[in-house]
């Protein structure tokens, strides 16, 4: 029984047909990584997913539960987290406020907060910061710090080490695995080295369908199929 | 010049440009006492256009939704007000200023819950279904305009409506030769209490985080677990009381209103919001401040250019600042 | 939105124009011909408002102001040159050259931020230039606006055309007089203007116009200079308008704010391009017609009801011809609702299926 089942997924935005015809399933604990190129539609997968776009037709089960047409809020009510593409940061409010916003009832879990302050440092020295004035790679931390502050059973994590220094994508890999032991990550990633470190599941998305699916150690061990699938000059 | 921007931005950066009017003028015009009249007249001003225009701008930056026909709270909130006031015109010119004070909260009360309802009924019945269409928004929205201003026409007449005043707000104080007008001073009071209430409410509370974080970024608030339409119509209900309340506050500064009076604040709204920045209510306040101390001087200096000197004023500060002087941030 | 137009929509527009063209032979009464000029004049009017709103998407509220441009560009030298045509190509090019620079203006200005921003300066521009107008009274006569004398040739008592015996000639029982002259004018400037319009909608530009309308990001994308096409659109739309003021005021021998500069005037043509159907320039010609003669004898028609119905609280109120804008109002909201393509749209898109 998986955590999460996407069957049939297609999805448009306006006129333009984005996604033709996923289906993936995702287990539960672990990292399952979405790969493929730029525009393939890894993105709009995870919207879709949030109910940001509405697929259809198609369904999102989540625990066997249908939440294909549900409300945005609903479905992150359900236990899901979401850390955008462009982060998704409240740039107007400080660190701690971005923070309040995303737990359930407006106070913090201290212990999971203790956790979160172990990971990224930084948040706990800019707490009170407006988060606009963080760097990129501060401003992903917080992205993933409001993610995890709450429980949940499944984070969809979009891109996240886009434009990161190197020291700071190792610091994301640790903080990745950590919490892949507490949750589900459906992570969307072009790195493939950082992909390949975390990724238990895989599958590829190749012009809005998948194109692949199978464990991360076959798919690492298949340089033809990586070649056919993820480099730029085919 | 470096050191001398960043000298400017620590001292308030663009909240310094209300003041630097202020100085300019009291140049220009060389009487203080009249200077300090028009000042006050200027600030009260700023205040009741703050009231109508802040709802406007924070229904646009949380949902992207400009409603056209906002000026129609105004009216309806000039009128209500206006006729309660008549109705209760033995309260009004009573001894006790207590009966006083009750007519007129009981006008200001009356015009901010029509607004309510009336902010209600405009985003349920006509606003939603064009949700994320300007152009059909726009239509709609200055439609709904139409129909309201030709029922106040139908119902109040196209003749002006004079405006009781509690005689505790009559007269003026004067202090040595600078006379201030006791209902301006009030205007200015009220406006500065609903500013700060405003203020408390967005900065101190849950839900005026979730206003301003949902003004940056509606999506991630969702995503978060927050239903921001419902956010919305709460927030528009407000803008639309206060827009009610501001123009009941405005019928007693003119004491004489007509049916043209929200077509007339609209302008004025509109140009405070595009000077202020979308969204924010910090900006929204200094835009109106600006235009109510520029309304003021400039009527006095030069009548004729008193509506043209605040187009003036937006061109210029969009040549220097495209998006406004205080945009929230997107 | 972009289907070609139904039968019905070529006849009925055929039927307008022939309608217009004979019109004074049809109908000789005064009232009348002013109907037929004014249909004409918001012919164009309309026309030029939706190259903009329909065929870029963006909603300006200034238009009536280029078109008091216009007005004002001819009344002001009609009234300080005396009758001629000199003043009135003099008038004409001047309204048409403060509509450029305004237009350029307020383009460069706000074009480049969102169809809302535009909208709200346009707005606010077109409040000042009333304001102004009506202030500026030496010049433009204020709230009483200016009246004067039309070219020689439009005078009731010249004569076109004489008989044998030396008076004028009659056609079809119609005086050949400078009134005539008058109209066919009005007629003649405004098909020229508005065939203009057609060819400019059946040009490359056009197709790019349209491109811009349906994916502003994608146009760009294919390296379309969005901003430039819309201040160019602008522009246009501008002149068109600022020349149709000029043709109506030397047609009206008057300007005043009511006529050429009220917002109630902006009103109008919006309500026209709505029910008419925007992104055709058909839909122009079919919704201007329509709402001026429903504003002439609809109007009479909602007198007789409200003195019908007087002794009854508030409907005589409501329906009284005065509170027209109400019942127009309500009838927009509802277009725009459920006809959004308007008349012209709608027709089509069903001629298609």
């Amino acid at each position: 029984m998986s955590l999460l089942s996407l069957k049939n997924m297609k999805t448009s935005i306006g006129q333009y047909h984005v996604l033709h015809d996923i289906s993936i399933e995702v287990p539960e604990g672990g990292v399952f990584v979405l790969l493929g190129r730029n525009g393939a539609g890894k993105s709009t997968t995870l919207r879709s997913i949030m109910g940001l776009w509405s697929p259809s037709p198609g369904s999102v089960t989540f625990r066997s539960e249908d939440l294909t047409g549900l409300h945005t809020a609903e479905i992150a009510k359900r236990g899901i987290a979401f850390v955008p593409e462009d982060m998704g940061i409240f740039g107007g409010l400080t660190v701690a406020e971005n923070m309040v916003l995303a737990t359930a009832d407006g106070s913090f879990d201290k212990d999971r907060l203790r956790w979160i302050y172990d990971l990224f440092p930084a948040l706990e020295k800019f707490w009170d910061k407006p988060a606009g004035a963080l760097s990129g790679g501060q401003k992903q931390m917080l992205s993933v710090a409001r993610a995890i502050i709450e429980p949940r059973e499944l984070i969809l994590i979009d891109e996240p080490t886009k434009g990161l220094a190197p020291a700071i994508v190792d610091n994301m890999a640790e903080a990745f695995r950590q919490i892949s032991d507490r949750s589900t990550i459906l992570l969307v990633e072009q790195n493939f080295e950082f992909a390949k470190s975390l990724g238990r599941d895989m599958a590829v998305i190749e012009d809005g369908r998948i194109a692949h699916a199978g464990t991360m150690a076959d798919f690492a061990a298949d340089q033809d199929l990586q070649d056919r699938l993820l480099s730029l000059s085919a | 010049m470096e050191r001398l921007n960043e000298t400017i931005d620590r001292l308030g950066g663009v909240y310094l440009l209300p003041l630097a009017v202020a100085v300019l003028a009291f140049v220009l015009i060389g009487a203080p006492s009249s200077w300090a009249t028009l000042t006050v007249a200027g600030l009260a001003m700023g205040m009741m256009i703050f009231l109508m225009a802040s709802g406007l701008s924070l229904v646009f930056g949380l949902m992207d939704v400009l409603n056209f026909g906002h000026s129609a709270f105004i009216s309806l909130g000039a009128f209500i007000s206006a006729s309660v006031l008549a109705a209760m015109g033995g309260w009004l010119g009573a001894e006790s200023v207590l009966l006083n004070a009750a007519a007129l909260l009981v006008a200001f009360g009356a015009a901010m819950l029509f607004g309510l309802v009336a902010g209600w009924f405009f985003e349920t019945v006509i606003i939603k279904p064009v949700y994320a269409d300007h152009l059909r928004q726009i239509l709609i929205t200055m439609g709904a305009l139409i129909v309201v201003e030709e029922l106040i026409l139908a119902i109040w007449g196209g003749t002006p409506f004079s405006v009781g005043r509690p005689a505790f707000l009559e007269g003026a104080f004067v202090i040595g030769d600078i006379t201030i007008e006791i209902y301006r001073a009030f205007a200015f009071a009220l406006g500065l209490l609903a500013y700060a209430a405003l203020y408390f409410v967005l900065n101190r509370t849950r839900l005026g985080l979730l206003i301003r974080a949902g003004v940056e970024n509606r999506e991630m608030v969702e995503a978060l677990g927050f239903r921001i339409d419902r956010l919305f119509i709460g927030v528009f209900m407000v803008g639309s009381a206060l827009a009610a309340l501001g123009g009941a506050m405005w019928a007693g500064y003119e004491t004489l209103i007509t049916p043209h009076l929200g077509a007339d604040m609209m302008i004025v709204v509109f140009i405070v919001v595009i000077i202020g920045g979308l969204g924010s209510v910090q900006g929204t306040l200094l835009g109106a401040i600006l235009v109510g101390l520029m309304s003021n001087y400039v009527g006095f200096l030069a009548p004729k250019l008193s509506l043209a000197s605040n187009m003036l004023l937006m061109m210029a500060i969009l040549l220097w600042r495209p998006n406004g002087l205080k945009p929230a941030v997107k | 939105m972009t289907q070609k137009p139904s039968l019905i929509i070529k006849l009925a527009v055929l039927a307008i124009a022939a309608a217009l063209l004979f019109w004074p032979f049809l109908f000789q009464d005064v009232r009348s011909i002013q109907v037929a000029a004014r249909i004409c004049v918001f012919i164009v009017l309309v026309a030029s408002y939706d190259l903009l709103i329909g065929y870029t998407g963006i909603v300006s509220f200034a238009h009536v102001m280029f078109f008091g441009f216009g007005s004002y560009g001819s009344a002001i030298a009609l009234d300080q040159m005396g009758p001629g045509w000199l003043p009135v190509g003099l008038g004409a090019l001047a309204g048409v050259a403060l509509s450029l620079v305004i237009a350029v203006a307020i383009g460069l200005l706000s074009l480049r931020v969102k169809a809302i921003f535009f909208a709200m300066i346009t707005l606010a521009t077109a409040s000042v230039a009333l304001v102004l107008a009506s202030q500026l009274s030496g010049l433009t006569g204020g709230e009483d606006g200016i009246t004067y004398k039309a070219p020689d040739l439009f005078k009731p008592a010249t004569k076109l055309w004489l008989n044998a015996e030396g008076k004028v000639a009659q056609l079809w029982g119609v005086r050949l007089n400078g009134k005539l002259a008058a109209y066919y004018f009005v007629f003649l400037s405004s098909l020229m203007l508005f065939v203009v319009m057609l060819r400019l909608v059946g040009s490359p530009i056009g197709t790019v116009l349209k491109a811009i309308r349906e994916n502003e990001a994608r146009a760009e994308a294919i390296g379309y200079r969005v901003v430039a096409y819309r201040t160019f659109v602008f522009c246009i739309a501008a002149v068109v308008a600022s020349l149709a003021g000029s043709v109506y005021a030397v047609w009206l021998k008057y300007t005043g704010p009511e006529t050429a500069l009220s917002f109630d005037i902006m009103i109008d043509i919006l309500l026209m391009v709505v029910i008419g159907g925007m992104g055709t320039m058909w839909g122009a010609v079919i919704g201007a017609t329509l709402l001026v003669l429903a504003q002439y004898y609809l109007r009479d028609l909602m007198g007789a009801a409200a003195e019908a119905l007087s002794g009854l609280p508030l409907l005589p109120e409501i329906l009284s011809p005065d509170r027209w804008l109400l019942w127009l109002g309500i009838v927009f909201i509802l277009l725009v609702y459920f006809f959004p393509k308007g008349i012209v749209g709608t027709l089509s898109a069903k001629g298609a299926r």
